[in-house]
């Protein structure tokens, strides 16, 4: 993150929306909100003293889940960049009540502006790549496992920040009480994933971090650890060496996938069905970490619309080729990288990134694109400019004249399918070289051929 | 010509990237089909306008056909979602028009499926047999 902060070539938006992009590969034109910071970029050197000084303290509930508090001016977590705080006007004591301006005050550079507004900005890129990332899934949504009722349940996030030294409990994992440390823990697999109720994937890199979280949590703790999985999924460089060495270190691996969690005398009873054993087990433990699977941000679906890219059955962004072109979509010089095209971890996404940078380069590196050349092109006179093509078309690659009131093709986009050909009620789209003359043309002479044929 | 010696005409439009190299495969594999059809290459079926099927019968086709690639194997994405909703509507609406039915075919023929495009072809020239030419119809 730090290179790409420094990077001369690198503009950094934080903090910043998409709102509209128009244009084809070479020539987008990208429309961004900046939002308000309340703060200078230019003036602020990232001191932290406003932050030091804010009286107001909320619960961090986006990196710290809700398990430790930040300040009503803060950046999300220690090592973000830029290190330009931001004011959180809903807690802001100026914005709630109209006084404080403490950080104002001890500012050394006089960063802070409460009046700063949102900005439009609009630049002109020839190539996106689209690297939205997922949501997590919300533990709460699978009642049975009482996350969210009972307090000794935890998603694997939560570990993971107590697991952290700068965490909210300074490295230290214990019960919500705060002070207990747990003597056993049970690790529960696929929450939310590979389940027909919620997401019928594999999530694919929750097995690895609980098998990483058993071997953090029984250092720390020494308790005994119990982790329930379907099927263990350690494909990948070390990753079954690690999960061997999980085994050496005595954590109890148990088959199958609890059906339901409960509070009884005072520990929590996991009830699950051993599939090696054959039979109805119950584990009563002190703490439950849920792995929670990965899934589409919520928005994808409108992000996808925006950048004129589609959503697969889960709803994560659609590749051209899954095995063949992973990393281009059906939009010409737009292409996606990471978790928003589906789940996986991080060397694949690091791999993954640097294709799709790859792929962008090699376009500026032609300085050109090779267009089709059966495109299907609007006759204006015809076109009585209902529209139907541009929603036919499975390449956004029509758009409408609000000025003349036409369809228009974009030729640097047209796959030349036809689609919008043999939509168009006033026949004013044609499709080079498959014109209805030709084709008619062609019919015409095949079915003279089969009268010869038929008469002899 | 007599009904005996009848052979139905038929014109096939095949998308590009599956059913015209579905039908290549076919005869690839030496599978054997009827001669009486006749193959109109296009891009994707979605380019097939219900205009240009009717216009083909009116040319005096027995029967007119359109392969286009499964669901989900569409080369342009979504071109074939258009043809699976405009055909059906083109097949039932054809009995308005005076034109029977099932002189009108959509199915989607993949390329890996040589075999079934040769069984296609051979039950539609069967089907059609059973029916009276289409110029008799045209002229009467």
């Amino acid at each position: 993150m730090m290179d790409a902060g420094r990077h001369p070539n690198i503009t950094l938006l934080t903090y910043s929306e998409v709102e509209e992009v128009s244009g084809y590969v070479g020539n987008f034109t990208v429309r961004i909100r900046k939002r308000a910071r309340s703060v200078d970029e230019e003036k602020c050197t990232g001191c932290g003293t406003c932050e030091e000084k804010c009286p107001r303290r909320v619960v961090d509930e986006v990196f710290n889940v809700g398990l430790g508090k930040r300040k009503a001016i803060y950046r999300p977590f220690a090592q973000a960049v830029p290190a330009i705080p931001v004011i959180d006007r809903e807690h802001c004591l100026y914005f709630m009540k109209g006084r404080c301006k403490l950080c104002e005050k001890f500012c050394p550079t006089g960063a802070i502006d409460f009046d700063q507004e949102d900005t439009i900005l609009e630049v002109e890129v020839g190539n996106i790549i689209v690297a939205t990332g997922y949501d997590v899934f919300d533990a709460r949504r699978i009642s049975q496992y009482g996350y969210g009722r009972y307090p000794d349940v935890f998603t694997s996030l939560e570990v993971e920040r107590m697991l952290s030294g700068s965490g909210p409990t300074s490295g230290r994992v214990v019960l919500r009480d705060g002070e207990t440390e747990p003597e056993s823990i049970a690790i529960i697999h696929c929450v939310g994933s590979r389940d027909e109720n919620y997401h019928p994937y594999c999530s694919k890199v929750c097995c690895m971090y609980s098998l990483k979280l058993a071997h953090l949590v029984h250092g720390k703790t020494g308790a005994r650890v119990y982790e329930f999985y379907i099927d263990m999924r350690t494909g990948g460089k070390a990753y079954e060496e690690f999960y061997k060495r999980l085994q050496r270190e005595k954590t109890i691996f148990i088959n199958g996938r609890p059906s339901e969690i409960l509070a009884e005398d005072g520990k929590l009873a996991i009830y699950v069905e051993d599939r090696s054993l054959g039979r109805q087990i119950r584990v009563p433990v002190d703490m439950a970490i849920l792995s929670v699977g990965l899934e589409p941000r919520h928005d994808a679906q409108e992000v996808a619309r925006l950048f004129g890219i589609s959503c697969d059955a889960d709803g994560w962004f659609k590749e051209k080729h899954p095995k063949l072109d992973p990393v281009a979509t059906l939009t010409d010089g737009v292409f996606i990288a990471g978790c928003a095209q589906g789940p996986r971890d991080i060397p694949d996404s690091v791999a993954q990134g640097a294709a799709a940078a790859a792929r962008v380069l090699s376009f500026i590196r032609q300085g050109e694109v090779e267009a089709e050349a059966a495109t299907a092109v609007v006759d204006e006179m015809m076109c009585v400019g209902c529209g139907q093509c541009v929603q036919t078309c499975p390449y956004t690659a029509i758009e409408f004249l609000d000025d003349r009131k036409v369809a228009h093709v974009v030729e640097a986009l047209c796959k030349g399918c036809g689609t919008c050909t043999g939509t168009c009620p006033s026949k004013a789209v044609t499709l080079r070289h498959f014109t209805d003359r030709q084709l008619i043309a062609e019919m015409r002479g095949a079915m003279s051929a089969m009268v010869e044929m038929v008469a002899v | 010509m007599t009904s005996e010696t009848y052979e139905p005409k038929i014109i096939g439009f095949l998308c590009n990237w599956c059913s015209y190299a579905g039908a290549d495969l076919a005869g690839a594999s030496r599978l054997k089909y009827p001669p009486n059809l006749k193959i109109i290459r296009v891009p994707c079926s979605g380019r097939v306008s219900p205009e240009l099927v009717i216009r083909t019968f009116q040319e005096g086709a027995d029967g007119v056909m359109v392969l286009g690639c499964h669901i989900g194997d569409c080369h342009y994405s979504t071109g074939n979602h258009r043809t699976a909703r405009r055909m059906p509507v083109l097949k039932a609406l054809l009995a308005f028009t005076g034109i029977e039915p099932e002189r009108f075919l959509f199915k989607w023929v993949a390329a890996s499926e040589g075999g079934l495009f040769a069984e296609t072809v051979q039950e539609f020239t069967e089907t059609l047999r059973r029916l009276p030419p289409m110029q008799e119809a045209l002229e009467g």
